[in-house]
């Protein structure tokens, strides 16, 4: 079975990535906002049902409506920050808390109510599908082209972060907003626009997810243990954290249950439990 | 507001005497009305951690799970007497509160929750995995209970039970009443507002939030076992995840840090719940999400902060 | 009452007398009482397909049987369990002692109908099981009657099928729970009774399905072919990922018992599922000329929603809920219904049946399907069976 451990570290990145993928804006909006949000998970949800909607309602192909699920998630992320969130900014963790499970359970039900309680079929284009023979060992196509996606994604958010204006007015607001706001950055435009980026990058991780995750109105509640781990560990605020931790979880979460079966479940709470004691602030954790 | 006192108001008066007249009001919804009391006093326990001690736990059900098997496979395998059944799965909540609460009283809030949450879904695992002592998912039934001093027995219409649960909870209210006026309960009211000061006058945070976080898990313990014995039989929904989500509902719908609140809020939460479910199922959800919503954003102290505000508003005018 | 003798002139005035000095008296308790049902079904929650398939097939019973038996008007009360046993059983106590219901019925859940149990027999109800699978139900109260099926019952052909047909390695790939694990210790047991061997037996957590690490170690493992249970959500999981590792090209026969390819998202489900060989009870392509009326009725009357296993069970429940009290003359007692349900037997969509007389649970013919495209639509063609199949545990 070693000969296999590639595999399972291949199908175990594919896997964390997509978690990156959904997460990471997460990550930047409790970094930024220090806003504790468990309804990340129904702007991803959002995103997988946008997608679903474009190709079977207007028979849009599969990659065409990755943009899409981005941009709507984008939108609503944006508006509800706007109208909502933005009033809780201030707010304790706990009212932080309540106020999202409260959109978690409007979003289910909305979908419940609009698309049924049915797993959500999607229709991959043919060279995604199947497997590509790749150094001796047989690796799944679509979880090579998320490794892509998600590198790609990795290279463009940090040369945001890190090369334009934009970027280093999240990094001021990060670090200290009211020195930011001194200099005359607009510390709530940066709120709005971050919150929109991480919510349309969750859509877009909704959409990827499909195929893997599956998607049907429970899904926000279903994988917040996950969305939130990744934060929690990896420390809400930089790129790499959540990276890392993503990775990490990802990969003893499908060698565990490769390995050894029976405690596959287990492995992954008992590494998140472990390692937040260790690092109670996240790896590479920001925020105090 | 000035040092609270150990006396009984009028309108805690009148509050207790509600159950005692729905007893006789509404004969053919006891079932109901126990399973309220229980809710009332599992969010009781969850009052104590959260609404006065601050602490955010995702995972209270744990507790109330092992309240739940433990005074279930006591009545399964030979020991039926329910009050020293209750009294030993108080215990044993307990003590796994004690162990555990190292993990609660240290960290952020998100670090909190998320190893709340990490222990609740891992002890549900656990408990499936271990079907062959709980049942797993099918559950544990042929809970057999014995009469309560070997007079009255649980039957079909509810009423042992209902007076049963209405006993314990107000037993143990007292019990969480007396405790925070007391000095401990004040200076839990000080770690709340001032946490990083404390520690200046010589109190120990640590400490206390340990015998909180214990005292809370026995309880939520006992509000458990009092499921198991009124209904015979323990689900693995009792130490799920929904349940603990519920809970903090519950809490936060009554308002957290009255002790009035979680009972009046468990109360609310499972009559709407009863009364819409019955209307339309598949809207439930979205009402109370709703519900949450606005409170959250318009109504903070939940249904006894606004009933306060009221009185207050009230009092200034007389 | 025989009213045979209403044909002749002496017989017609008696029973002229006889009614009128019925009506004439203030109160009697006869069959002018309606026959109150209460269902307790998942409407809402994950298993809310279950409850709407089992409300339709009840509801379409009556549309077609009429909605009054025995003289008196039948009346469903329906209400959700919520998932939770302990508000199941609050709502069963609150149907017999505030809506004094004569039956109750539904149960999609074991733990829901294992709760219950005391209280169908405390307060001698009969309580009908069209759902929850499990092998114990019918053995916790003498009141319980089961129209679905367990879980050994329709895995045990799955075995033996397999026993027949060249395959000799198997691993078997369950969710862990108990209906899975009551798969799992049926499948291999019958397995390695007749001479095959279980390399392996993998349970996958109840609680996060990504199979992905669970189907690469199957085919690691190279066996002749793979048993799945899963719970119904969760199966378009287990094909796609099947057909994505390439497990059918490496040669690895998929087969299962029928959840997997619930007729009711079968069609949805789509191009993975061809080929699977399940198992099962009943498919919505059983080619009797009952079942074709059936589904063609149920179809009709809800929106094009195909029927499923789950919907037989209400149906059946229903028929035979109707015939007991034909048989008892509309009774209310609760130990004659159960009598006279013990023992019946009638040919229902899925195929004859009857309820046996010992342990008041299912004796049905167990069919073997294979999942095929037919005018482009998803059915699970039958092409073998086994008769009068008892469930293995009883």
């Amino acid at each position: 079975m070693i000969g296999n451990f590639v595999g399972v570290v291949f199908d175990g990145v594919a896997y964390g990535s997509l978690l990156f993928v959904i997460s990471i804006g997460l990550s930047v909006t409790m970094g930024l906002m220090n806003f504790v949000n468990l309804a990340h998970g129904a702007f991803a949800m959002v995103g997988g049902y946008a997608a679903v909607v474009m190709m079977t309602r207007f028979g849009v192909p599969f990659l065409a409506t990755l943009p899409v699920a981005f941009v709507v998630s984008a939108l609503v992320g944006a508006v509800l920050e706007r109208l909502l969130y933005r009033r809780l900014y201030r707010a304790s963790h706990l009212d932080q808390v309540l106020f999202s499970i409260g959109l978690v359970f409007m979003s289910i039900a909305g979908a419940t109510y609009v698309f049924g309680s049915q797993q959500q079929p999607v229709q991959l284009p043919a060279f995604l599908r199947g497997q590509v023979h790749l150094l001796g060992l047989d690796l799944g196509s679509y979880r090579l082209f998320l490794i892509a996606i998600v590198i790609a994604i990795t290279l463009i958010l940090t040369w945001l972060v890190e090369r334009t204006r934009f970027g280093a007015a999240i990094r001021a607001s990060v670090d200290n907003q009211q020195a930011s706001a001194g200099l005359g950055i607009d510390v709530y435009r940066v709120f709005s626009l971050t919150f929109a980026l991480g919510s349309g990058l969750a859509g877009l991780g909704g959409g990827l997810g499909i195929d893997v995750l599956g998607l049907d109105p429970t899904f926000p509640l279903k994988y917040m243990v996950y969305f939130l781990l990744v934060v929690a560990v990896g420390g809400a605020g930089t790129i790499k954290g959540p990276l890392i931790a993503a990775l990490i979880l990802g990969v003893f979460d499908v060698a565990g249950k490769y390995y050894v079966p029976q405690i596959g479940s287990f492995v992954i709470y008992v590494v998140m439990v472990a390692m937040l004691l260790a690092f109670p602030r996240g790896v590479l954790g920001k925020r105090g | 507001m000035g040092l609270p006192t150990q006396k009984w108001s009028k309108g805690e008066i009148i509050f207790w005497l509600v159950p005692i007249v729905a007893y006789f009001l509404f004969p053919r919804y006891l079932t109901l009305g126990s399973q309220i009391m229980i809710a009332a006093l599992f969010a009781l326990s969850l009052d104590l951690i959260l609404g006065y001690a601050r602490i955010i736990s995702l995972g209270h059900a744990a507790f109330f799970g092992i309240g739940a098997y433990t005074a279930g496979l006591l009545a399964k395998y030979g020991w039926g007497e329910p009050i020293s059944g209750l009294v030993l799965a108080a215990c044993a909540a307990a003590l796994v509160g004690l162990l555990t609460s190292f993990l609660v009283v240290r960290g952020e809030d998100l670090t909190r929750l998320m190893v709340t949450l990490g222990i609740g879904l891992m002890l549900f695992e656990v408990a499936n995995k271990a079907a062959f002592i709980t049942g797993g998912v099918d559950g544990l039934s042929g809970v057999e209970m014995r009469k309560i001093f070997g007079v009255f027995g649980f039957g079909l219409d509810g009423k042992t039970a209902y007076i049963y649960s209405l006993v314990v909870l107000f037993i143990v209210f007292i019990f969480a009443r007396t405790l925070v006026r007391s000095p401990f309960g004040l200076s839990l009211r000080g770690v709340r507002e001032g946490e990083r000061r404390m520690p200046a006058i010589g109190v120990s945070v640590t400490r206390k939030l340990v015998v909180i976080y214990t005292i809370s898990a026995g309880i939520a313990g006992i509000a458990g076992a009092l499921l198991a014995q009124t209904t015979q039989f323990v689900g693995i929904d009792t130490l799920g995840v929904p349940r603990s989500a519920d809970l903090m509902i519950m809490l936060i719908l009554g308002g957290a840090g009255y002790l009035y609140g979680a009972l009046v809020g468990a109360a609310v939460f499972m009559v709407l719940q009863d009364y819409l479910a019955n209307l339309n199922p598949v809207y439930w959800q979205f009402w109370l999400g709703f519900l949450l919503v606005l409170i959250v954003l318009f109504a903070r102290g939940g249904l006894m902060g606004g009933v306060l505000a009221l009185r207050r508003r009230f009092m200034r005018r007389a | 009452m025989r009213y045979s003798f209403m044909t002749t002139r002496r017989g017609f005035l008696s029973a002229l007398a006889a009614s009128a000095a019925a009506l004439s008296l203030p109160r009697l308790a006869w069959a002018a009482e309606p026959l109150k049902i209460g269902l307790i079904l998942p409407l809402t929650g994950p298993f809310a397909s279950t409850g709407r398939q089992i409300e339709a097939a009840c509801r379409l019973y009556i549309a077609r049987n009429g909605d009054t038996v025995a003289g008196r008007k039948v009346e469903l009360i329906v209400k959700d369990d919520t998932g939770s046993p302990e508000t199941t059983k609050r709502i069963a106590q609150e149907l017999i002692v505030q809506n004094k219901v004569d039956i109750l019925a539904g149960f999609g859940l074991t733990p829901l109908a294992l709760a219950t149990a005391p209280l169908a027999t405390e307060a001698k109800v009969p309580m009908v099981v069209m759902a929850a699978a499990t092998s114990i139900i019918p053995t916790r109260s003498p009141f319980i009657v089961r129209v679905s099926m367990t879980l050994p019952q329709i895995t045990q052909p799955m075995a033996e099928w397999a026993l027949k047909n060249n395959i000799k390695r198997v691993v078997t790939l369950v969710a862990d729970y108990g209906p899975g694990l009551d798969a799992e210790k049926t499948f291999v047991k019958r397995f390695t009774e007749g001479g095959g061997t279980i390399v392996e037996s993998i349970r996958s957590p109840l609680q996060n399905p990504d199979f992905a690490p669970f189907l690469q170690r199957v085919k690691d493992a190279k066996p002749d072919a793979l048993f799945v249970f899963v719970p119904s959500g969760q199966g378009t999981a287990v094909m796609k990922q099947f057909a994505e590792r390439g497990l059918g090209e490496a040669g690895i026969k998929l087969i299962g018992t029928g959840d997997v390819v619930d007729d009711d998202i079968l069609d949805a489900m789509g191009e993975p599922t061809l080929g699977v060989i399940t198992s099962f009870h009943y498919s919505a392509a059983h080619p009797s000329a009952e079942n074709k009326a059936y589904v063609e009725a149920f179809m009709k009357a809800n929106n094009g929603m195909r029927p499923n296993f789950m919907s037989v069970g209400g149906y059946d429940g229903m028929h035979m809920i109707y015939e007991a009290e034909k048989k008892t003359g509309g009774s209310s007692d609760g130990e004659k219904i159960v009598a006279a349900m013990k023992g019946m037997s009638w040919v229902s969509p899925r195929g004859p049946m009857s309820i046996d007389p010992t342990t008041r649970d299912v004796v049905q013919d167990v069919y073997i399907r294979k999942v095929e495209k037919k005018d482009g639509h998803y059915w699970s063609i039958e092409f073998d069976k086994l008769e009068k199949v008892k469930d293995p545990s009883s």
